[in-house]
Order: structure tokens, then C-alpha cells, then sequence
């Protein structure tokens, strides 16, 4: 359903929807799998993205996204300049992720601290975008819901566990979608939600001994 | 949302009403939120379309390969042009200024997209400046050019990858050249046969950035658009009729689109961008631009 202000909007700094501001709404997802600003980051261009990039300004833009900067925030002109003084370790590369890749597609590898995660996202036009791998895992985020990802193991009932487990901390489901990697026994879990999560839901997750690692995605679109 | 401009129209005509209170209505009952909510939404995005006007007209923008900016300051203060002084030079000067704002990295609304952000905001806050239009009016024709929007989102394409140049700035003068008939006191079927008007002069325009950068031709065809836009809201509020109905036109541009030669749909592949200086402009300014930012 095609809603007025997808039409009128996004409000952005320019100069592409897909290339500037889809590319600042992959950086703000990926910023969620770390929990905040990367230490070192690797950014690897493919297509168009690879070729014109550097005319829209979509390495500020992913970096800019990385850094917490929205779509509209204008500080995405000079955010290369915002994460060198901070000392901010980031490369760019142009590659081929895969030969029927979309033509805006970006693979993100960053480092936090002790924690290592990558994605890889496509910007699909108006500023519109999917993240379809994380940490290897096949998944679909359109970055329209918050939503919760997390790794476990596949244990019978884990579901039902952090079903209830939110709806204690009174959190509703949107959607859930469980996938499975295909080296080991973990399970793979998207769970978008209608309102923003607290601290609490993340600390009561990871309280349960079989939840590896979570992670929230802010809703980066209306 | 309509996804047929023509029950749009009748809904209006049937209730009395004018397209942007039906476009509203419709909006709220989609997406479960008040009118007053989506208003003060699109009144946001006005005062961003204006500040992008005001801050591109003073011309010292650059963009990143430098290949356009301070054409919109040029136009302005040049004398020589038989529209000179006009509302018309003025609403030319706004679409300038708007995608030069946008080359330069500067904040705008994409309505739809982008590369076709200067249409409606030239066209609207031009006519509204010249007229003293005020703010609420100014909302409703933005409602209405999101119906415009929406239905040709619905029934061909908004995307130059996608359908070519027609479905960015084509879509974006159709959707000018309705919200401001309706604006200036056109009734719903007038704003229909401007919609008409404004799309059929854009059929077939290909997308063919020089380096696939938003930058040329794409600041010059906002210019264009708004001057296919103004044509069109003269004719349609005189009174003229375009005799192909304005889903009909948006049909037939998203049938082109499919039909269009990938060349010709963003990849700088072809048109433009693919002659002979299309091509030494873009490699120069893209080394330019690693240059700047090494």
C-alpha cells in the first residue's frame, strides 16, 4: 500500500534516494548488530553503488549511518571527516558480492569492542531498503518495524520462551522468522516489533544461558 | 490509497469535495492516523522544500563533480530572457535551485525522488510566493500531489532504474501540474486533465545521467519539468481538456519504462551520458572527486 508521505519523502540530504539515503538506512541498521559506533569498520561496494558511489556520497552515507546520523541529519557531508577525528578505524572496497546481486548492494563488516558482525544490504529505490544476510544468515529487514535479532541454540521451546519473555515486558510481535545456519546447530531469529524495546528486554534475553548474542535494530523508515 | 486517479475524481465530484480531502481521508483510513497528523506531516516537508529554494537560489553551492551549480543565482539576476521578471522565470529558478541544493548534498524532500525534488516545490511555493497562497492551502495541494504520486507509484513506476526520466521528473510534473490546478481553484476533473497534460508531454524521456550522478542532465529536466507543469495548470484551468485520461497517459508511461533499454534507465549507458563529451565529462569529474576527498 502506497502511503502520501512515502511520496512526499523522505525529507533527506541529497542527492539520491537510493544511493544516499538507502545507503544511511543500511549503515543505521548495521549500527544496531554492534550497539553502537564501530571501532573498525569494512565496507565492501558492489554495482552501482560501486561505480557512482563516490559522487552520491554513499561512503558518507554508510559511514554516516554507522555513526547514528539519519537520512536527513547534515552532518552525512562530512561524516568521513566526524570518523577520522574520532579516531575510527574504516576501508572501503568494491567488489562482486554475487553476479545476480542487486545493482545497490553493500556488505558491512564491523568491530565493537569484542564483537565482530557483517550484513549485507541492498537499497531498492526511493530510498527504500532489504538487509538480506547477517553473520551469514539468509534474512529479510526492511528496517520499517524495531526489530530484535538474535542467535540461540536450537532448543525445543525457545520460541515459546522469548514469545513470553516479551510479552512480559509487554512488547507485540509484528512478525518472527527463524532460520537456521546451515554449519551448525543455531538458530537464526528476526523479530520485529511495534513499539521500541527497552534496555530490559535485551537484558532479560541475553539472561537466558542459550541466547548467544542480541541485538536491537531501530526502525530506520516509516 | 486510489490506485485510479478517475475514482479519485468521482469521489470528490459524487461528495463535493476537493481531491486533496479525499487523498487525506484515504490516507488516514490506510495508515489509522488522523488528518491532522498527516498535515502537520506534509507541513514539515513544505518548510524543507522551502529552505531548499531559499538556500539554492543564493547560488554558491557546489556539487561533488562540480558539474552544476549557481545556474539558479544566474537565472535570477539575469534581465535578457523574455521571461524576465515573471512568475514563470521565477518557478524555473526554484527547480534550479532545489537540485542544486540536492547535487551539493543539501537537505530536500524526494517527492518522489530525489533526482526529480525540484518540480513540485518550484512550481507550488512560486505560484503560492506570487499569489500570497497561505500555509494550509499549500498542504492540501502536497496531499493532492501525493495522491498523483501514489497512483503512478500503483500503476507504472517512480524510478528512473526503472521506467526512465518519465517516471522521476515526468512523475513529478504531473504531480506539480495537478496539486497546483487544484490549488489555484481547478475542480477535481481539471486537475485530472493537467495531470494528463503534464505526463503526455514526458513520455518516453530517458534517464541518462553523465557518471549516473544526479547532477546533468537531471537539475536542467527539474527546470523542464516545472515548465511542462505551468503549461499544463494554464491550459487545465482554462478550460482545455486533454482527451486521453490521465490513468490512461500513466499507463502508457509505465509501458515505455518496461519497454526502455536498460541504456536508458540509469546506467549512463546510453543517451546523454554516452556521447562523446558525456563521457570525457564524467571520467574528468569523477577522478575530480577522489581527488577531493583524498
Amino acid at each position: 500500500m502506497v502511503s502520501l508521505l512515502d511520496i512526499i519523502g523522505p525529507v533527506m540530504v541529497g542527492p539520491s534516494s537510493s544511493h544516499t539515503a538507502g545507503a544511511c538506512r543500511i549503515g543505521l541498521l548495521a549500527r544496531g548488530l554492534v550497539g553502537g559506533t564501530f571501532d573498525r569498520a569494512h565496507i565492501e561496494l558492489h554495482g552501482s553503488f560501486a561505480r557512482t558511489g563516490e559522487g552520491h556520497g554513499t561512503d558518507k552515507a554508510i559511514i554516516g549511518g554507522l555513526l547514528g546520523f539519519r537520512p536527513d541529519d547534515d552532518r552525512l557531508r562530512t561524516a568521513l571527516d566526524i570518523a577520522e577525528k574520532e579516531g575510527l578505524t574504516f576501508s572501503f572496497e568494491n567488489t562482486t558480492i554475487s553476479d545476480d546481486a542487486h545493482p545497490n548492494t553493500v556488505r558491512i563488516t564491523l568491530d565493537r569492542a569484542h564483537r565482530h558482525h557483517s550484513l549485507i544490504g541492498e537499497s531498492i529505490g526511493a530510498g527504500r531498503i532489504r538487509i538480506i544476510e547477517i553473520d551469514g544468515y539468509p534474512t529479510e529487514i526492511n528496517g520499517s518495524h524495531h526489530t530484535i535479532v538474535l542467535v540461540a541454540e536450537d532448543i525445543t521451546g525457545s520460541i515459546a520462551r522469548i514469545a513470553t519473555l516479551l510479552a512480559d515486558d509487554g512488547v507485540n510481535i509484528a512478525t518472527l522468522r527463524l532460520s537456521r545456519h546451515q554449519r551448525g546447530g543455531d538458530a537464526f531469529m528476526v523479530i520485529e516489533v511495534d513499539e521500541a524495546p527497552g534496555e530490559q528486554v535485551r537484558d532479560d534475553l541475553r539472561k537466558l544461558p542459550w541466547v548467544r548474542w542480541t541485538h536491537r535494530l531501530d526502525k530506520v523508515s516509516a | 490509497m486510489y490506485r485510479a486517479l478517475a475514482d479519485a475524481i468521482r469521489d470528490a465530484e459524487a461528495q463535493g469535495k476537493t481531491l486533496s480531502q479525499v487523498a487525506l481521508e484515504a490516507e488516514s483510513a490506510d495508515q489509522a492516523r488522523p488528518i491532522s497528523e498527516i498535515r502537520d506531516a506534509l507541513h514539515r516537508a513544505l518548510v524543507v522544500m522551502r529552505g531548499a529554494v531559499e538556500q539554492g537560489v543564493v547560488g554558491d553551492l557546489k556539487s561533488a563533480s562540480g558539474l552544476v551549480g549557481g545556474d539558479a543565482a544566474k537565472l535570477m539576476a539575469s534581465s535578457h530572457g523574455p521571461l524576465s521578471n515573471t512568475l514563470f522565470r521565477d518557478v524555473l529558478a526554484r527547480a534550479l535551485a532545489v537540485q542544486e541544493v540536492n547535487a551539493a548534498m543539501g537537505v530536500i524532500v524526494a517527492a518522489p525522488t530525489a533526482g526529480g525534488a525540484g518540480v513540485l516545490p518550484a512550481v507550488l511555493t512560486g505560484i503560492a510566493t506570487a499569489r500570497g497562497i497561505g500555509e494550509d492551502a499549500l498542504v492540501s495541494a502536497l496531499a493532492t500531489a501525493g495522491l498523483i504520486g501514489a497512483v503512478v507509484a500503483e500503476r507504472a513506476s517512480l524510478s528512473g532504474a526503472e521506467g526512465g526520466c518519465q517516471a522521476e521528473t515526468g512523475a513529478a510534473a504531473g504531480m506539480a501540474a495537478g496539486a497546483a490546478t487544484e490549488m489555484l481553484g481547478g475542480t477535481p476533473s481539471q486537475v485530472g486533465h493537467a495531470v494528463a497534460l503534464a505526463q503526455q508531454a514526458t513520455l518516453g524521456l530517458i534517464c541518462d545521467p553523465l557518471g549516473g550522478l544526479v547532477e546533468l542532465p537531471c537539475v536542467f529536466r527539474n527546470a523542464t519539468g516545472a515548465a511542462i507543469a505551468m503549461a499544463a495548470i494554464e491550459m487545465a484551468l482554462a478550460g482545455v481538456t486533454f482527451a486521453i485520461p490521465a490513468d490512461e497517459v500513466i499507463d502508457v508511461m509505465g509501458e515505455i519504462g518496461r519497454e526502455m533499454d536498460v541504456r536508458y534507465r540509469e546506467t549512463a549507458g546510453g543517451g546523454l551520458a554516452a556521447t562523446p563529451t558525456g563521457r570525457r565529462l564524467a571520467r574528468q569529474r569523477l577522478v575530480q572527486i577522489k581527488r577531493s576527498d583524498a
